[in-house]
């Protein structure tokens, strides 16, 4: 029995039973959670990994995206496997619970049906219940970008996240947006923290030694596990590197490998890769270095119902925002992977029971500031989202909003890979807001800049998504863009992607030596002055009520 | 560092810092092809330069091109009979394309140096190493200097 065959026979059951107008308490009766948290028990270990909460406490909708393009080594390989083609691999059936969590096929209505997902509490019970079932076998591993991107974690300084992940209590973590605190944050909260905060891939940048704890040795079912971490390698450029300018970060191939044998020099029995780095750059990493079993992946967000195999390890994708929970359950002997059984627990929070203890934690955080985040500050009568290659219905209310507050012939905005989904006709909360845009260098520019420069930085987040070999993949998706229409060759070399600009505003080619006044946020420089991207989004919505933002088409894919 | 290298390292170092400082108030404009080939022709002394023996480390994308860290090692048993005499590092898209380069007799022990080169905009960069026969191995590798930012 494996699990993936349970989790479709959930699927086809509530499909089989919901064909039109299935109500949402019909489709709740079908996720039982003893049925989602089934599981033949396998073997001497079991890890289980959470990644990417990206400070969400509380369950949320979260579409996964129609456009998630692989190029390389990764075409058309998971995760870049989208909607209908996803379905048909993994034979899930359409309209199923597995079909609405890891798909963006027909979202709005699934999510009515079958609710929010994720909640810490939600998790907790899971980890607590797996717990029970395997006892001092279980290894739980946190992924990283946990502590950041929600209102409480920003003006608590991740501490929210710190206490709440505490109660789950994590063997290790990495990270990613955690540094985005500033180093001495991050210092102060390692220190307390409990558990090993891991990153053998951050160096100083002086001396060249180790920021932290590169491994940690745990024992469970008589097996030495070595969990090796890795931190999002291009924290530095991806986000302000003055918040870290001590440390270094890279890939750093050759220190991995040398973890590796050192781990298993020292009685590893079992070695596990906790990383940041990102699905794809994972899978590279695998196949080019010996003797890692296990590579827990996170960064891009991927939600696979499959662990994906590369040589003799094995990669699991967890999803993000809270989702899911990874469980793995290994038989380890002679320093072996004899067997293995792999379930993506989807984390359905009307199905699965929220834990006492996790929701009196959350309770407590957000009882100062619940009244304000739940204030509503407008209504979308379109789906709003975010995830996805090119621009987000989302991300086109944000540029909207920066186009028309901040008086800008053309918007950009950050191609994160976080932040909710809003239902068509769903009121929008402070609380949605904070979750597209909370983060610690929020200045919302007004700048000008020369079509050429803006050719320039198009070319250059394309080729950090699209350059075919994933080491100089730097991260995010494509930077959004208001008031500019562009064509994108994804196939095409380093810098030649990008053709056919144009200015909306006015209907002519963008110019290359012609000066733009141009609006954005999350700038990397230090000092960028402008007010707090939310409040640009408060008040556009303040005026425009209700928004009704439609695909993009200003955005032109070829190649794919 | 190793010791037995200290001598060349520190020639090295100086070498770089006027490599360094000519680059910087070089002033081509950006993509301008530099003298990278003649000096690659000049130094390989009219032998093709053979990839393999060298092994160049330095970051597939830079945190700052201002300063990137670099790594480079050249196989040999740096014996009289068989060593490295030579080591050049060219960048073929800074202003100049001489970064460095590192000389070393069999006393050095080993063929290995550690500097930090400044990388105007994305680009190859391109090790040679000449041994004492005459022979000329290379390694490439593109270290990519992005704007930065969009990280999610």
């Amino acid at each position: 029995m494996t699990t993936r065959r349970e989790f479709l026979q959930i699927a086809a059951a509530a499909a089989a039973i919901m064909p039109g107008g299935w109500s949402r308490s019909f489709a709740q009766q079908r996720l039982a959670q003893d049925d989602l948290l089934a599981f033949e028990p396998l073997g001497n270990v079991t890890l289980v990994h959470v990644t990417d909460i990206h400070g969400q406490l509380r369950p949320v909708f979260f579409r996964e995206p129609s456009a998630n393009l692989g190029v390389g080594e990764s075409r058309a390989k998971p995760p870049h496997v989208t909607g209908k083609a996803f379905l048909d691999l993994y034979r899930i059936a359409p309209g199923s619970p597995a079909a609405y969590a890891l798909t963006p096929e027909d979202f709005p209505a699934l999510a009515k049906a079958y609710g929010r997902m994720g909640g810490l509490d939600r998790i907790a019970t899971v980890v607590k219940a797996i717990r029970a079932e395997r006892g001092d076998r279980v290894v739980l591993l946190d992924g990283g970008d946990t502590w950041q991107n929600s209102y409480t974690s920003l003006v608590s300084k991740g501490q929210d996240m710190v206490e709440a992940m505490k109660l789950l209590k994590p063997d290790a973590m990495v990270g990613h947006w955690e540094f985005t605190l500033g180093a001495e944050r991050v210092k102060e909260i390692v220190e307390k923290l409990g558990f090993p905060f891991l990153g053998q891939n951050v160096r100083d940048n002086e001396w060249n030694e180790p920021a932290f704890e590169p491994m940690a040795m745990l024992e469970r079912g008589s097996v030495r596990i070595a969990v090796i971490g890795q931190a999002f390698p291009y924290t530095p450029i991806a986000n302000p590197r003055w918040m870290m300018p001590n440390w270094s970060f890279g890939i750093r191939e050759e220190e991995v490998q040398a973890n590796v044998d050192k781990a298993r020099k020292d009685g590893a029995g079992l070695v596990v890769l906790l990383s940041h780095n990102g699905f794809d750059v994972d899978r590279k990493l695998a196949s080019r270095l010996r003797g890692i079993d296990v590579i827990l992946t996170a960064h891009t967000h991927d939600a696979l119902p499959e662990a994906v195999r590369v040589g003799k390890t094995l990669l699991v994708a967890s999803g993000s925002h809270g989702k899911f929970v990874s469980r793995l359950d290994l038989d380890v002997r002679d320093g072996e992977v004899r067997d293995y059984r792999y379930k993506l627990i989807p984390i359905f929070s009307d199905a699965i029971v929220s834990d006492a203890e996790m929701a009196a934690k959350i309770n407590e955080i957000r009882e100062p500031h619940g009244a304000m985040l739940a204030e509503e500050v407008g209504r979308t009568e379109t789906l709003l989202y975010r995830r996805g290659n090119f621009n987000g219905t989302l991300d086109g209310v944000i540029c909207d909003a920066l186009l028309s507050e901040r008086d800008a012939e053309i918007a950009l905005s950050p191609g994160f890979r976080w932040g909710n989904s809003l239902l068509p006709g769903q009121a929008i909360t402070r609380e949605d807001v904070y979750n597209a845009t909370a983060m610690t260098y929020p200045a919302a520019y007004r700048m000008t800049m020369t079509g050429a420069r803006l050719k320039e930085i198009l070319e250059d987040v394309a080729d950090n998504l699209f350059n075919p070999d994933p080491y100089y993949q730097q991260g995010g998706d494509m930077v959004r863009v208001g008031g500019l229409a562009y064509t994108i060759e994804v196939g095409k070399p380093m810098g030649s992607r990008i053709s056919q600009l144009r200015v909306l505003r006015t209907g002519q080619p963008l110019e290359a030596e012609k000066e733009y006044v141009v609006s954005g946020w999350a700038s990397v420089n230090e000092n960028t002055e402008g007010p707090p991207i939310w409040d640009v989004v408060f008040a556009h919505l303040a005026k425009e009520k209700v928004v009704a933002p439609r695909e993009a088409e200003h955005v032109r894919v070829v190649g794919a | 560092m190793r010791r037995s290298l200290e001598l060349s390292r520190r020639r090295a170092l100086t070498l770089g810092a006027g490599a360094l400082a000519a680059t910087m108030i070089g002033g081509a404009p950006a993509h301008a092809k530099n003298d990278s080939d003649e000096l690659i022709k000049k130094f390989a002394g009219g032998k093709e330069p053979v990839k393999g023996k060298v092994k160049l480390d330095l970051p597939e994308i830079a945190e700052n091109g201002n300063t990137v860290p670099m790594n480079v090692s050249v196989e040999s048993p740096m014996t009289e009979q068989s060593h490295v005499t030579d080591l050049m590092i060219v960048a073929d898209a800074n202003p100049r394309g001489g970064v460095v380069t590192f000389r070393f007799s069999p006393l050095s022990g080993v063929a290995e140096a550690n500097t930090r080169i400044r990388l105007a905009e994305t680009q190859n960069v391109i090790a040679l190493a000449k041994m004492n026969d005459g022979s000329v191995f290379m390694d490439t590798k593109l270290v990519k200097v992005t704007i930065g930012g969009c990280g999610g």
